[in-house]
């Protein structure tokens, strides 16, 4: 409960109504979506046994998860025996303190970043900054809402919400500030923005004496690490520094190999659209001579634990941070990721969000509403998770809740009596009829314009049907 | 075989026709179909916004109501997943063992369009509807229930039909129950790609399975007075050459 969504965010509707006028982010969201869309959908279509290979997907994070405390016993075991130090973190707070300790103890004050979203979970960039010590993201989205001092906006590419003329704005404006400048006369070219960041990047490489990552997998077995990425940066800020920090949740891990790779072939087409991602990095706590002589693994919890109590939420830590979810999802293709107030944006977000931090803000307690539980999330969930599913149960959460203090009492009001009205047939007879006089009363040709109230959303950009003159119970009644 | 219609409060309430065609059609398949009048509504309102302990008595009514027949049918995806995927759910959590054991003993419940493919087995069911129709799969019917093509089936047998492929035709309109309500701004983004992928086709009806969802488009449809009519699936197949549907006649 510790980690907190981006400051005074407000709820989902009001942050989407802002976004939704936005016509420069709703062409970029609309381009990207549909183009990584259709990427994924062909490298899934030649996969024979997709259905089946989800089903694994599903299975061995289920059984890891119902035995996560053997696993993570047995991942530390490892990886001290291969010469890496494990630290666990309760929440997001204590992993910054553990991670800032292990940064000041090198007596650096500044650090390479591979794209992470446990480290963005917990803020570590802001709490590093805090503490005098300047974190570089590497990732070339990463680095594009860095240098734009902006937040990310999707989980695979955090600059979705930016097109390439923008992109190049913030280069020319920012590169300068933190490091080798933009070159001169840079165009929005994108191989030329791409060589703008590998100048930049380059230097901050090489000087670079500590890297912090995440990890897409840990295997418990032998105590390795696994980072898959796309374009080398990873590569570079684990094998070049001589200090790496991993911070993870624990709901990363897998047994064992044979394991992994069911993820592997499912993580790529998924989240890229890609058979395979370019690069895959391995590393099994130290090796003399090859790469850091120093590893750290920082294992966060940060409201997994309680997650994992709830009989239906916990599918959500089967996550493998695809974002399949939100490039299919048609709220997030038109809000974007901004308006979910947090590092987990779109579908996956609406249900991680709410569980790993509560429900205590308005914020998170409009997110479970996000969407209507259309189901495309759940259907190229490469692990399984019933999105909608888990919407509904935390839902019923939110409204549990708030039926003692904070749910809008009209609502709960006309719920109770639609309860009522629809526990009865008679009721339901009665209420039909008066509702038929009211809507003639409303309407004009059959339509009504303008609904009174709390219905009046709906007829702000829709006319509603005027109901019936005869019900069908009053017809059937009438004929048979 | 006792085939029961389950109406759904939506149908019965505001598109009585839908249901009156529902009856129409089965009886002219040679079902007798009974209406049993005890019923009321499946409860997805109060499930799909929060409000699970208000479903219970709604789902024992229901499991009470249908009790004894062989078959259930109904004129909508999402109501009837809304049955079939969380009655037990319902009764789960009101920790009723009694009321999930009636859910489970309950007859099988169909959507329209399963009950004729698969039940009946029929896809040419007679009809003349000699009009311009696009058709939108709802995401309950599609994605929860599993339909398929099979109502496209069922209007590509209708005679006179010109029915037109609807684009991006999986995504959602942008409905959502209360959706439409708490994220005003959103659904009617959504609704409006799809009137726009609706005009795209010159379609002069948009069909589907769902009465909700035709409302939410066709409320659009009909506030930027595009002259698109929607019209549930049941109306089209239960519409023939001597009683065609009265709401299309100057079409």
């Amino acid at each position: 409960m510790s980690d907190s969504t981006y400051l005074g965010m407000p709820p989902f509707p009001e942050a989407a109504r802002t976004a939704l006028g936005d016509t420069q982010l709703r062409s970029n969201l609309a381009h990207a979506t549909d183009t990584i869309r259709r990427k994924r959908a062909a490298v899934v279509a030649e996969v024979d046994d997709w259905e089946e290979l989800r089903e694994a997907g599903r299975a061995v994070k289920e059984r890891t998860l119902r035995h996560l405390d053997t696993y993570l016993v047995r991942l530390e075991e490892r990886v001290t025996a291969a010469g890496g130090q494990v630290h666990w973190a309760r929440d997001g707070a204590e992993a910054g303190r553990i991670v800032t300790e292990l940064v000041r103890a090198t007596g650096e004050s500044e650090v390479v970043k591979i794209k992470s979203m446990a480290t963005q979970e917990i803020e570590l960039n802001e709490t590093l900054a805090e503490a005098g010590i300047a974190a570089y993201e590497t990732d070339l989205a990463e680095l594009i809402v860095q240098l734009g001092d902006d937040h990310p906006s999707h989980i695979l590419v955090p600059a979705i919400h930016r097109n390439r003329a923008e992109i190049r704005e913030i280069f020319v404006r920012e590169m300068g500030a933190y490091g080798t400048p933009a070159p001169d006369g840079l165009t929005d070219d994108p191989a030329r923005l791409a060589e703008a960041a590998r100048l930049h990047l380059r230097e901050k490489f090489l000087r670079a004496k500590v890297g912090i990552s995440g990890a897409n997998f840990l295997v418990a077995d032998t105590g390795t690490a696994v980072v898959v990425e796309s374009e080398g940066n990873g590569r570079m800020c684990l094998t070049l520094p001589e200090t790496l920090i991993s911070v993870v949740g624990i709901e990363k891990i897998v047994p064992s190999w044979q394991d992994l790779e069911v993820f592997l072939q499912l993580l790529p087409r998924s989240s890229t659209g890609e058979r395979m991602n370019p690069y895959t990095s391995t590393w099994t706590g130290t090796t003399e001579g090859d790469g850091p002589s120093t590893f750290h693994l920082v294992l966060l919890d940060g409201g997994r634990s309680d997650t994992l109590a709830d009989r239906i939420g916990r599918q959500a830590l089967n996550c493998i941070r695809c974002s399949a979810c939100l490039n299919v999802c048609p709220v997030y293709e038109r809000v974007g990721g901004h308006a979910y107030g947090s590092v987990y944006p779109g579908p996956i977000g609406a249900i991680l969000g709410p569980q790993l931090r509560g429900t205590d803000t308005l914020l998170d307690r409009s997110l479970p509403y996000a969407s209507t539980l259309c189901g495309a999330c759940y259907e190229v969930c490469p692990v399984k998770i019933n999105i909608p599913e888990v919407l509904v149960h935390l839902r019923a959460q939110v409204v549990d809740e708030g039926r003692e203090r904070r749910v809008p009492k009209a609502e709960r009001m006309a719920m109770a009596a639609a309860r009522w009205v629809l526990s009865d047939p008679a009721r339901l007879a009665a209420a039909q009829r008066t509702g038929a006089l009211g809507g003639r009363l409303l309407s004009r040709r059959g339509r009504i314009g303008r609904l009174p109230g709390p219905l009046s959303p709906w007829s702000d950009t829709r006319d509603a049907p005027s109901p019936a003159r005869e019900s069908f119970r009053a017809w059937w009644k009438r004929t048979h | 075989m006792r085939v029961a219609l389950f109406i759904t409060c939506f149908n019965d309430t505001l598109f009585p026709d839908t249901g009156r065609a529902v009856v129409t059609l089965l009886e002219r398949l040679g079902c007798r179909v009974e209406f049993p009048l005890g019923q009321t509504c499946c409860g997805q309102m109060h499930f799909n916004t929060g409000y699970q302990p208000e479903c219970v008595p709604l789902v024992r009514r229901f499991t009470e109501v249908f009790d004894g027949y062989d078959a259930v049918v109904s004129p909508s995806g999402s109501c009837t997943a809304m049955v079939r995927e969380y009655h037990g759910r319902v009764a789960e959590v009101a920790g009723d063992e009694r009321l999930a054991e009636a859910v489970r003993a309950g007859p099988p419940v169909y959507e329209l369009s399963e009950f004729l493919v698969d039940v009946l087995q029929v896809t040419d069911v007679g009809a003349y509807f000699p009009h311009r129709v696009t058709y939108h799969p709802t995401c309950h019917s599609l994605r929860m229930l599993g339909v398929g093509d099979k109502p496209l089936a069922l209007l590509r047998a209708v005679q006179g039909i010109d029915l037109a492929e609807l684009p991006a035709a999986d995504q959602c309109c942008g409905f959502g129950g209360t959706f439409a309500l708490k994220n005003a701004d959103t659904s009617a983004a959504m609704c409006t790609d799809k009137v726009r992928h609706v005009l795209a086709t010159g379609a002069e009806v948009l069909s589907a399975g769902d009465n909700s969802c035709l409302m939410h488009i066709g409320g659009s449809l009909s506030r930027l007075r595009t002259g698109v009519r929607t019209l549930h699936l049941a109306e089209i197949l239960a519409a023939t050459r001597e009683s065609p549907v009265r709401k299309v006649k100057s079409a």
